[in-house]
């Protein structure tokens, strides 16, 4: 079989690294502008007809392959810090990135979210605001179909309406919304990137339930989307060449080249005018880090001393158990209902909280029937009692920016191109530990007054990353203190840039990926404004 | 509870064979029915071996099942031809299952009453075995044949309505049921 063309674009405009939302939305916005585009992407391009069987080694147990193949010397890492950081799970490398694992909600963040120091005295704010970021949002929601309404009262000021309707809200959320209301508690739509109509590129949902890890139908958004749309603007997307490092000129203000690898072994260089960095928020901080030079012995664009510090990712807090009656879970993998009520923080005790209610609560009965030890009807007694009237909440928590928790380089090991492997270093602080405390505390409250019998909490001690990568390159004014300035451009390289949340400042505690995208559309609109 | 040929495609769709039903997936074309380098070999599932499935079935599903025979086969054959390493891996199981009915009853599996059935099962260890398609005995007729059964069954419409999920994991059911509340 002959092997696809990997060698460089001569005369290319913009090199663009990673093919996940972040490059791919730049790829795209810069492709259709008319520009010469190559994107390098480290993964494969998976087969679109596979889904369907990596839906089943999800579905079922024993099968230990990972969905999207992450894992292996290509992928080693070392968790250091407190706190363990399973990184394998929390990323997905190929065309389309972390979003063909994702479970795509999508909100923007708030105002507050942006000015967290002035009104609260607490990390930094942004150099952007709401209302710098408003336009793209609303161009974002319309690259992502985001199916949502305008019915949340604790959301930022909007002009349009989502460009799909949201999805109904399910039965179980009817029962929650009555326990909130005896509690005074406001809920409302999830914005989802998800078909609830279908679309020239993609079907409506079909309610195959297995959003994450993934999506058969391809109802839900991934970046093979904005990828395809990329190549017919006349981009060129070449996969598995895993970028090994950036060189620069000797004056060290300009990258001139993206060195990469192919599956024989060939290294190629990459030229182009412009440079954008979009390998997520864990490799895009790894492979400034890995192009030191003797210019820049502490890494690329990192001046500042900032690149890889202040890694943030949201902590998931839960509660769950039993009604008494049936709740209908399982039957789809979204949520359609949440609560931003405890969002915006009062002061500087706690950070942000975002309600979730989930509808796929416990076991679905295969699940039940594959592990049994019991067949026949003794097994159906089983499923029985074990399905059918489960109810959860989750929350996503804040984590403010911290400059001890980090990603740095693991000189002591090395990956399958012989390049220190990332070390990602991650601890939770008193305010985020009592912010969970506190999103347990609201849950207990529903589920109490929904009579639930409380089975399990995930509280401070059992918490975990919800795989949102956010700080390791934060956007800022002084490059003293900060990578990339509101452009997303490097204060240090002037014709590279940098998409993906690695860029944020503060996390809030919303989905990232929306501004994401908001601000890679802001980042396209820059470089078109320079080529 | 009678399974319909519906239920054996929904299975089926969930497990990526044969035709996806009630889902339509514009970048997912499917005109072309790639062989793979292995389909040169492809497995056989014999009248033998459909009857050791037919037989395993017969203890894994609940009475309410009628028609599991008719399930069964619709079901396996066309998971079996359109991934020819599954299915290799459900042939040898299989072979397994009776090697040990053999030495042990002197009968293939399907062969044996319903309480020896269930008892080589335990013998085995099957019950408790952990699924592994690359395990001993226990584990790859665990994998390959009760779960493979189970899964048949619990992830389709009609199986996983027995416990009152019409629309399962896995099962393209659309985006009504999970709105709608409790019978
Ligand atoms: C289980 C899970 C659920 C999630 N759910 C949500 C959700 O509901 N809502 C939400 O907003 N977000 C969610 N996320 C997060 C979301 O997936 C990410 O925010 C988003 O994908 C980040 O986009 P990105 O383009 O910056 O990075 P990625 O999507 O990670 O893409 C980066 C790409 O760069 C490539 N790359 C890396 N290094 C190199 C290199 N050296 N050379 C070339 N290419 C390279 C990678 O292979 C990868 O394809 C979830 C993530 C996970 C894992
Ligand atoms: S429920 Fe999820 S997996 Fe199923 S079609 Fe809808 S988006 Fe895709």
């Amino acid at each position: 079989m002959s092997q696809p063309d990997r060698t460089p674009t001569e005369n290319a405009d913009v090199c663009v690294v990673g093919a996940g939302p972040a490059g791919a939305i730049v790829a795209d916005r810069l492709a259709s502008a008319g520009h010469e585009v190559i994107v390098l992407e480290a993964g494969p391009r998976f087969d679109p007809d596979e889904r369907e069987e990596r839906m089943e080694t999800h579905l079922r147990p024993g099968d230990d392959t990972p969905i999207w193949g992450m894992g292996g010397p290509r992928d080693a890492y070392t968790s250091g810090g407190e706190r363990l950081y399973p990184l394998n799970a929390a990323r997905v490398k190929g065309v389309g990135g972390s979003t063909l694992h994702w479970q795509g909600m999508v909100m923007r963040m708030h105002e507050q979210d942006f000015r967290v120091d002035s009104e609260l005295g607490v990390a930094e704010d942004w150099p952007v605001d709401y209302d710098d970021l408003r336009p793209y949002y609303a161009a974002a929601e319309e690259a992502l179909a985001v199916a949502g309404a305008s019915d949340n009262p604790f959301a930022p000021p909007r002009e349009e309406p989502h460009p799909m309707p949201a999805f109904p809200p399910s039965y179980s959320d009817s029962l929650f919304a009555e326990a909130c209301e005896e509690l005074g508690i406001a809920t409302h739509s999830v914005p989802n990137a998800r078909n609830s109509e279908p679309t020239d590129e993609a079907s409506a949902c079909v309610g195959y339930g297995t959003c994450r890890p993934v999506c058969p139908s391809g109802a839900k958004y991934d970046a093979t989307r904005h990828v395809d749309s990329a190549q017919e603007g006349g981009a060129r997307v070449v996969d598995e060449v895993p970028v090994q490092r950036l060189e620069h000129d000797d004056s060290g203000e300009k990258v001139t080249a993206a060195v990469y690898v192919t599956p024989e072994g060939k290294e190629y260089r990459q030229e182009a005018d412009e440079f954008v960095l979009a390998a997520g928020g864990v490799e895009t901080p790894r492979l400034l880090l890995l192009s030191e030079s003797e210019q820049y012995p502490d890494g690329l664009a990192n001046g500042s001393g900032a690149v890889g510090r202040y890694f943030m990712d949201h902590l998931f807090a839960g509660v769950g158990g039993r009604l008494d009656e049936r709740t209908r879970q399982k039957h789809v993998g979204f949520n359609t209902t949440e609560s931003h009520q405890f969002y915006d923080r009062e002061d500087d005790s706690r950070g942000a909280i975002k309600l979730e209610f989930l509808n796929y609560a416990g076991p679905a009965p295969a699940d039940i029937a594959m592990g049994a030890d019991s067949f026949g009807d003794d097994l159906l007694a089983e499923i029985r009692e074990g399905y059918g009237n489960h109810v959860a909440m989750g929350a996503l928590v804040e984590q403010f920016p911290r400059a001890e928790n980090r990603i740095t380089l693991d000189r002591s090991r090395t990956d399958d191109h012989g390049n220190p492997v990332p070390e990602v270093i991650w601890s939770l602080d008193d305010r985020t530990r009592r912010t969970i405390e506190r999103a347990n505390e609201i849950q207990r409250a529903v589920l109490e007054e929904l009579g639930a019998d409380i089975e399990w909490v995930v509280g401070p001690d059992a918490t975990g990353p919800a795989y949102h990568h956010m700080g390791t390159t934060r956007m800022g004014t002084d490059p003293d203190a900060s990578v990339v300035d509101a452009d997303l451009r490097t204060h240090d390289l002037a014709n590279l840039s940098i998409a993906g949340s690695s860029v944020f400042v503060t996390g809030g505690a919303m989905n990232p990926t929306l501004t994401i995208a908001a601000l890679a559309l802001k980042a396209a609109d820059a470089i078109d404004a320079r080529l | 509870m009678r399974l319909t040929r519906r239920d054996a495609l929904a299975a089926l769709s969930a497990v990526g064979a044969g035709g996806v039903a009630g889902c339509s997936a514009p970048s997912a074309a499917r005109d072309d029915e790639t062989t793979t380098a292995s389909d040169a070999n492809p497995p056989e599932l014999g009248e033998d071996e459909l009857e050791t499935l037919v037989a395993l079935a017969a203890v894994l599903y609940p009475s309410e099942v009628e028609n599991a025979a008719e399930f069964v086969e619709a079901y396996v054959r066309p998971r079996v031809r359109d991934r020819p390493e599954h299915g290799r891996g459900m042939v040898a199981a299989i072979e397994t299952l009776d090697e040990y009915a053999e030495n042990l009853e002197g009968e293939r599996y399907a062969a044996l009453d319903a309480a020896a059935r269930e008892e080589l099962l335990a013998y085995m260890a099957v019950d408790t075995a952990d699924p592994d398609p690359d395990g001993d005995d226990d584990e790859r007729v665990r994998y390959y044949l009760v779960n493979d059964l189970l899964f048949g069954l619990y992830a389709s419409p009609t199986g996983a309505s027995l416990a009152g999920l019409e629309n399962p994991p896995g099962y393209p059911g659309g985006t009504a049921s999970y709105q709608k509340g409790p019978e």
